[in-house]
């Protein structure tokens, strides 16, 4: 009898809960009856792979969730400054932890971020990160890379979606690269043979193909995509991109509800820049993700304005602005802080604060429309702290 | 206890590779503007024209090789060209030779391969390599390249009057290395990047881009960005620079004027060449040519096979002429390119006659014939001036 009365307390708690939080609801790509179905852009939750995710929990019953910020270098510091004031503008409910991922040399002389970092990273789960500074020759490998080790962020997530208010050539583009990110061409694994002649290695493996299509998948299956293109080599590279290819398709067996596609990287290449509006959810290895997905930011404006975002394979999650430090305009206040205040919004959906994500996205896409208080790089003459004021204005007005 | 997982690697080589300047690639470079030829080669030309006849009784033709690959859009397309070129008298002689790609012998492109040493020269529609067959049945297109060296791969992208695209003016030479993976011994220096500087300064082009990913594959990458560098030294009048490939396929889609020659590894070459082939309007609109010391192949520069288009007459045959007048400007044959190439671009931009590809409802032998009709009206005139 009690076991009974407290399930049923229990399913009662979980109904008046939902109806006290419709954000509960869309956290699972669901939606009440006669509400507003949510749009791709709103529902743009990252996290893919839910069944072999451990539970996480957060404190959405307001509490203040803790997010790991990692500034960056170069205009890192300022577009960071500028988030953190749109979001207090709209009293969004994050307590900003920052921390420096500068590499140092732990015991037994491999390099590692700070323990400091990793520490604040395991413990939110969450970060936001500014552009880092990747040293060529300086003898530690780049730090981005570093991150993706220490964290197993095996997906890089980046959706492409035309802005309404900035036009280029391509209208109406709205698809996603998932990009595989901790092996094939990038593994890092590459030697001098003799003097002058010098060997890399591709590695692709089962374990994180099988990862990469399951996320995919599931992504497309969250986020209402119909189609998921693998993007391949296997006519040159049988063995690895037929790895990659064979299990794709036997993580398509279990999606039945989502089209399946194989394509050559060339022919994506080539239809890309003639109709990107044929393509929904592409899932890749490593360098052609890296290529395709600056390929598909150039489409809708380029690296200022596209958002991005890492998942691991713990529960970790970090959000990140794609372009470079640009040291020529740092500390000038001359940067245009979009792309890292649309990762921050990528990053307010996966923890599903809604309500803020549509607030401040709507307050940047109005501000960039506007075009009276645009930053250098999309055509107007304003500078960084203009714009972001523009934006909490509009924050501000929509309370 | 953990059972091993499979695992695949393949394997990427960068080479020091020499280039030693090959007068071949001059010709190539100045003529493949498209319908600026004429002046140029006017006086050679109308001579030789008047006696085209004698041309070929004595024996001044040229042995060719043809592919036809078995299934796709070359054979077609092929057949077009040796139709126009028979229709304008031009003095080559096709040898003809069928590769099978179902075939997994390579008896085929071995014979191929033979015949394209005996004539020096081909012209080649694209063999299908399906990636079901097992790894050691290796690319044919792939081994024909690395059997006659042809290391470096170059196409000419240039926006055509005529053809509705998002980009205007763009005007871009891709030098690719061509033989991937390819182990390379050390007698060989920096030839590839010679190749591009050369050109440049023939065609008086003001500058060129090296596009390479060093940021993360320093090594390969930085082999390769070492050995442009050091070629560049030697030519102070052209501008160099390099570029992330990531950035630089973003600055294309958005910004493709700015580039002029672009020479690169192979893996990059491959994402690059498609990009700007679909900024200019399509894989139906660029040639391309395979380039060795000895050898050269010309082919479409996107090498797509048109399965789904084979033999419906639909397939857009620009690509594949364009690829035929390279080759005989190659061939020093420079009035017949002149006056093929003019009539393409008459026919793509005055009589508008396009294939579905760009937009038009022309059949393949719509435009061919249109073509065909552009060069006598030119020849008549031509000759009707003796």
């Amino acid at each position: 009898m009690s076991s009974s009365t407290s399930v049923i307390k229990l399913l009662i708690g979980v109904f008046t809960d939902i109806f006290a939080d419709p954000n509960l609801l869309g956290k699972y790509g669901l939606w009440l009856a006669g509400t507003e179905k949510p749009q791709p852009q709103e529902v743009s939750r990252v996290l893919g792979a839910v069944k072999n995710q451990t539970s996480v929990t957060r404190g959405y019953a307001g509490g203040i969730q803790t997010v790991t910020i990692i500034p960056g270098d170069g205009i890192g510091p300022e577009i960071s400054d500028a988030v953190i004031k749109i979001f207090d503008s709209a009293q969004v409910p994050i307590h900003w932890e920052e921390r420096n991922v500068t590499a140092i040399k732990g015991p037994g002389g491999k390099w590692m971020i700070p323990p400091e970092a990793k520490e604040s990273m395991d413990k939110s789960k969450i970060g936001l990160k500014g552009p880092l500074k990747t040293p060529i020759a300086a003898g530690h490998p780049s730090m981005n890379l570093l991150l993706r080790k220490t964290f197993d962020l095996y997906a890089n997530v980046r959706p492409c979606v035309s802005i309404e208010g900035y036009k280029t050539p391509y209208t109406d583009v709205d698809l996603v690269t998932i990009r595989e990110n901790t092996e094939g061409e990038y593994s890092g694994i590459e030697h001098v043979i003799v003097d002058g002649v010098v060997q890399s290695i591709k590695l692709i493996t089962e374990n994180a193909s099988q990862r990469i299509a399951q996320f995919a998948f599931e992504y497309a299956r969250n986020n209402q995509r119909s189609t998921v293109t693998a993007v391949h080599k296997a006519n040159i590279m049988r063995m690895s991109d037929g790895l990659f290819l064979r299990k794709c398709r036997d993580v398509a067996e279990n999606y039945k509800d989502i089209k399946f596609t194989e394509m050559y990287l060339d022919t994506v290449c080539l239809n890309m820049v003639q109709d990107p509006t044929s393509f929904d959810v592409l899932v890749m290895p490593n360098l052609y993700g890296d290529i395709l997905s600056d390929l598909c930011a150039g489409l809708i404006g380029g690296l200022g304005v596209t958002p991005s975002g890492n998942i691991g394979a713990n529960g970790v999650a970090i959000f990140e602005s794609v372009h470079g430090t640009a040291p020529d305009i740092a500390g000038k206040d001359l940067a245009n802080p979009t792309a890292l205040l649309l990762s921050a919004v990528m990053m307010l959906r996966h923890m599903g604060l809604h309500d803020h994500a549509k607030k401040i996205e709507k307050a940047c896409y109005d501000t960039i429309e506007s075009e009276t208080v645009r930053t250098k790089d999309l055509g107007g003459n304003a500078k960084c702290s203009e714009f972001t004021n523009e934006i909490c204005r509009r924050v501000q007005d929509q309370d | 206890m953990s059972m091993t997982r499979p695992a695949s690697s393949a394997i990427a080589f960068a080479g020091r590779r020499c280039l030693t300047m090959s007068k071949l690639i001059r010709p190539l470079f100045l003529r493949n503007r498209l319908g600026s030829t004429a002046q140029v080669f006017g006086v050679a030309g109308s001579s030789r024209r008047g006696k085209a006849w004698d041309s070929v009784s004595l024996v001044k033709h040229r042995e060719v090789t043809m592919h036809r690959e078995g299934d796709g859009i070359g054979p077609e397309l092929l057949r077009h060209v040796q139709e126009v070129f028979r229709y304008s008298c031009v003095p080559v002689d096709f040898e003809v030779v069928h590769v099978n790609s179902a075939m997994t012998e390579e008896d085929d492109i071995d014979d191929a391969i033979t015949a394209i040493r005996r004539n020096g020269v081909a012209l080649k529609g694209n063999i299908e390599t399906s990636h079901t067959m097992p790894p050691s049945h290796k690319s044919r297109n792939n081994l024909l390249r690395t059997s006659l060296d042809l290391y470096a791969n170059v196409i000419h992208c240039q926006s055509l009057p005529g053809v509705q695209t998002r980009h205007r003016d763009i005007d871009i030479m891709i030098i690719r290395e061509n033989t991937e993976g390819e182990y390379s011994s050390l007698e060989h220096e920096v030839r590839e990047r010679e190749r591009g500087r050369e050109g440049e300064r023939e065609r008086g082009r003001g500058g060129g881009i090296d596009t390479a990913a060093w940021s993360t594959r320093k090594l390969g990458d930085g082999l390769f960005l070492q050995c442009c560098k050091e070629v560049a030294s030697g030519y102070p009048d052209i501008a160099y620079d390099s570029m992330i490939v990531d950035n630089t396929t973003m600055q294309l889609v958005s910004k493709p004027q700015q580039f002029d020659v672009m020479v690169m590894p192979n893996l990059y070459g491959n994402v690059v060449s498609n990009v700007c082939a679909g900024l200019v309007g399509g894989p139906g609109l660029v040639p391309g040519a395979n380039l060795g010391r000895d050898y050269a192949v010309f082919e479409t520069a996107t090498r797509n096979t048109g399965k789904s288009i084979a033999n419906k007459n639909t397939a857009n045959p620009t690509a594949m002429l364009l690829a035929s007048c390279m080759m005989l400007d190659h061939l020093q044959l420079h009035d017949y390119a002149a006056l093929i190439r003019s009539a393409i671009l008459r026919t793509m931009n005055e009589t508008r006659m396009h294939t579905a590809d760009i937009g038009g409802q022309g059949t393949t032998s719509e435009v061919v014939q249109s073509i065909m009709r552009l060069m006598q009206g030119a020849s008549l005139r031509s000759a009707a001036a003796f």
